[in-house]
């Protein structure tokens, strides 16, 4: 695509953000929101749950690292439509493979630059997440407008039945993409060291994939998980019919509201006594299996600095997050703790059953991208599942 | 976890004057610090051999002493405010038993974190000497043990490795045979031959080749009155990368700021153009230095404050390795204050006290905790100032010894907007990379603003590092250089010379314009 292409993002409100074109020669709906990651644009990209979204990054010098066959969170790049300050001219990266641009292009996503994402952003902040419309095909400013007003929005739509698999498979069987990645050691070195050694996959779990994240399996399987991927819409029969030691609530797309069917058998589930560990999305379906309720907060929490004070150690972690919705506290019942909140608006970041083994949180303790503060939850989960014999 | 209530009053430990490769930060942070304990309702105490200071001013401190920051004037010191506090009735006497006996103010502590090295070697000297367990005057901010672990290279290397972290390979060689092997050992050139106790360090250099290597290993090993050879492999043309760190008691721990150097490894931090953040690493890349950087503060043991850890990274295959890290508030905590607007000097001195970063309210949000990681959507650059006019005797090549006298930071919205900014604010004249219609001084030479410089003068000025680099990578790009030539020469790293390269064909542009304008 020749570099100085015309590309439009209109806003439901009438605000209109010309740039230039980068990515795919397409066009897309998608709610509008901010990410302020500094690093980790292709883990952002291929999460399944930024589905229905266009994605606009805080930071902005984006491109400068390219993306290389690695760095995927899922088997492509979800997002509608990419909003950037700066596209890097170049890439410099030893893992670098192809520029952001030629990759985008590939799978049919539109990108857009030379945007002042500080003031899209600063609107996003006062109004409040809005819908848009993104177009790198030449179209006008009048009908972008009216693209992104006539599209119905993400609430009550369930996006997760687009990113889940639609069978059930057994994750990396033959352990090869599971271990740790670690960079050279040493002045032999030439490349990446080998990934670190996994341990015996010895526990058999069950993991809902809402949008599930590559790192959130690989991290169970450095944990000795042997993980059984199912899809979605999996009864909670079904997924019994593995014998699971432990369940595992996967993160994903769009409202928890939508998906009556995954707060079935997330309650039938609980009621199985059953070790449950959830992340994102999978907090939210807890939250609603065990009677609580959702809401849409203003303009989510997305990036890799979100404070989290944990009530039960009294330390704080330095989160990951990606999520527009979360749980309220005043509706959940009273055998639920909340356990950890978000020192920045003191929502619901964590919960605790009292009697039944289950905890979720709302935050991503498999990062990726982000800080590994919360890399412990995952053996907190094992020990969980251990303890039930 | 809240402040400490057995200390009564802080003993502040100043930088003293103000000279190449100190210059006013730490007067910042002292000043910072004063600030910050008196706020919490203790009694501050302050030496500073330099009245020209803010720190110094008569309202920051409770009591300030003019004087030359000595282990000897110190210890008067320390015998004189013990005086001073039992005469305002604080039952010092508590601190010499073997417990804390009763709550309630009676210490006098010494925080030495924040005046550089200058504070943290007097403190040392003083440790070492027994006055502080003679006078029961405890260090704060960080441990003897700690201080002592980030400062002898050799300790700190092995403690690395311990904690499973990459350092540049070394050895110590007394023959001939036992360098080679070493060299084996450490498998690839350049090796840096560095000869034990010689005046200065004569007799060393860098070897790329076998043949160099047999050389210099034997000279060095013939000028060193104890025949012995230090070998450790180059890291020159690395990629330099810094991380500040902040340690409570509670453990919590979080980045501050990251920073990419500019120039590769071989110059001095003081004396490269350093960016923040870091522009070239993935996240994978950037976590696995963030997971380090805790681990390296964790392994020294600095309890509470700050650190500035210091990474190369082999910009081939990515290889990191660990090169050092200042215990202390430093010059890039001042950078990567201003930068983001996290007070680390503040901080640091409520940390030293016993707050938790979750305790202490944000300055930049007042709502939230310090206990987070600052995220910036803009881009900062600082730029050494150098002054090789007034030290006509001095080499105006950059090596690993600070020779710049100042520096001047910027924001932008992007790298090319800061770099602009601080290049203009250095006031030598020029409003940035050039363009300005002003004439270029090159040795005895001048040319004019847009002259197109010689070939062999662009290939000199840009493979030695010198404070003209800058301005000749907009040279040798207006020359026809490309940006792989330019990396060549230079190893420096081709993002930023893709944006150096964009606000050279803006430049073009807008004589373009300008001439036709003209015409």
């Amino acid at each position: 695509m020749a570099a100085s292409t015309p590309a439009i993002l209109a806003l439901e409100d009438g605000s209109v953000w010309p740039g230039t074109a980068f990515g795919a020669r397409a066009s897309a709906c998608g709610e509008v929101c901010f990410n302020t990651s500094m690093t980790g644009y292709q883990e952002i990209l291929t999460d399944p749950s930024y589905k229905g979204q266009i994605v606009t990054m805080t930071y902005p010098h984006i491109g400068n690292y390219g993306v290389n066959a690695l760095d995927v969170e899922s088997w492509r790049p979800h997002v509608a439509g990419f909003v950037v300050r700066e596209l890097s001219p170049v890439v410099s990266n030893w893992r670098a493979e192809k520029t952001l641009g030629a990759w985008l292009e590939e799978h049919g996503i539109p990108g857009l630059a030379g945007v002042d994402t500080r003031a899209l952003t600063k609107k996003l902040r006062v109004h409040g997440v809005l819908n848009g419309f993104i177009s790198t095909e030449g179209v006008s400013a009048e009908e972008a407008v009216a693209r992104a007003r006539a599209w119905p929005g993400l609430l009550g739509v369930d996006y997760v039945r687009e990113v889940t698999h639609r069978e059930a498979f057994a994750w990396d069987p033959e352990d090869r993409f599971s271990g740790s990645f670690r960079l050279a050691s040493g002045t032999g070195a030439t490349g990446p060291a080998a990934p670190a050694p996994l341990p015996p996959a010895d526990i058999p779990i069950v993991a809902y994939d809402f949008g599930i994240k590559y790192n959130i399996l690989r991290r169970l399987r450095q944990h000795g998980f042997r993980v059984q991927v199912v899809p979605a819409h999996t009864p909670a029969e079904e997924a019994l019919r593995h014998r699971p030691a432990g369940i595992f609530l996967s993160n994903g797309p769009g409202d928890p509201a939508a998906l009556p069917y995954a707060v079935r058998a997330v309650a039938d589930l609980l009621r199985t006594g059953i070790p449950i560990f959830g992340i994102c999305l999978g907090h939210q379906i807890l939250g609603l299996a065990l009677g609580g309720r959702t809401f849409k907060l203003k303009f989510g929490h997305r990036g890799a600095n979100q404070p989290v004070k944990d009530f039960e150690t009294g330390r704080v972690e330095i989160t990951s997050q990606n999520h527009g919705f979360a749980v309220d506290a005043a509706s959940l019942p009273a055998e639920v703790t909340v356990n950890r909140i978000n020192l920045n608006d003191q929502t619901v970041e964590g919960l605790r059953h009292k009697s039944r083994p289950m905890f979720c949180v709302q935050y991503h303790p498999e990062a990726s991208p982000g800080p590994h503060d919360s890399t412990p939850l995952f053996a907190e989960f094992r020990r969980l599942v251990e303890a039930r014999g | 976890m809240p402040k400490r209530t057995d200390i009564h009053s802080v003993l502040i430990i100043g930088a003293g004057p103000i000279i190449i490769g100190q210059a006013c930060e730490f007067d910042y942070s002292g000043t910072q610090a004063c600030k910050a304990l008196k706020e919490e309702g203790y009694r501050v105490v302050l030496v500073n051999s330099n009245p020209a200071t803010i720190m110094t001013d008569p309202e920051f401190a409770d009591r300030t002493y003019i004087e030359p920051i000595t282990p000897e004037v110190v210890e008067k010191i320390i015998v004189r405010e013990l005086e001073e506090m039992r005469r305002l009735g604080v039952p010092v006497e508590q601190t010499q038993g073997p417990s804390a006996g009763p709550a309630g103010p009676h210490k006098l502590v010494l925080l030495p974190t924040l005046g550089g090295q200058t504070a943290l070697n007097t403190a040392m000297a003083l440790h070492r000497q027994g006055v502080l367990e003679r006078y029961g005057v405890e260090l704060i901010g960080a441990k003897p043990e700690a201080i002592e672990r980030g400062e002898d290279r050799l300790a700190f290397k092995e403690l690395m490795l311990s904690i499973g972290l990459d350092v540049p390979i070394s050895g110590v060689a007394h023959t001939p045979e036992e360098a080679r092997g070493i060299a084996e050992k450490i498998g690839r050139f350049p090796l840096i031959i560095r000869p034990a106790y010689t005046l200065g360090g004569t007799g060393g250099g860098i070897a790329y080749n076998r043949a160099e290597f047999e050389e210099l290993a034997k000279r060095g090993l013939d000028l060193s009155p104890v025949s012995e050879i230090l070998i450790e492999e180059s890291l020159l043309g690395w990629k330099e990368f810094e991380m500040e760190v902040m340690r409570d008691r509670a453990d919590n721990c979080v980045i501050i700021c990251s920073i990419e150097n500019f120039d590769p490894m071989g110059v001095h931090t003081g004396d490269s153009i350093t960016v923040a953040p870091a522009q070239t690493l993935t996240d994978k890349e950037y976590q696995i230095m963030r997971d380090a950087s805790f681990a390296v503060i964790r392994a020294v043991g600095v309890e509470t404050g700050g650190s500035n850890i210091q990474f190369a990274v082999n910009p081939d295959n990515g290889r990191m390795v660990v090169i050092e890290m200042n215990p202390r508030v430093s010059r890039s905590s001042a950078l990567a204050s201003k930068a983001t607007g996290f007070p680390i000097a503040k901080i640091a001195a409520k940390l030293a006290v016993g707050c938790t970063l979750d305790e202490i309210p944000n300055d930049i949000t007042r709502e939230t905790p310090a206990s987070f990681e600052p995220t910036i959507d803009y881009v900062v650059v600082k730029v050494p100032r150098f002054a090789f006019e007034k030290f006509p005797q001095a080499d105006p090549t950059l090596t690993t010894q600070m020779k710049s006298v100042g520096e001047a930071m910027a924001i932008g919205r992007t790298f090319k907007e800061a770099l602009q900014k601080a290049l203009r604010s250095l006031e030598i004249g020029r409003s940035g990379l050039g363009g300005d219609g002003k004439p270029w001084r090159i040795g005895n030479e001048v040319f004019g603003d847009r002259d197109l410089f010689p070939r062999e003068l662009i290939t000199r000025k840009l493979t030695v590092p010198n404070a003209e680099r800058i301005f000749f990578i907009r040279h040798a790009l207006r020359a026809g250089f490309s940006i792989e030539e330019i990396y060549q020469l230079t190893r420096i790293d081709r993002w930023f010379l893709a944006q150096i390269r964009e606000i050279v064909e803006f430049e073009e542009e807008l004589a373009a314009v300008g001439g036709r304008a003209a015409g």
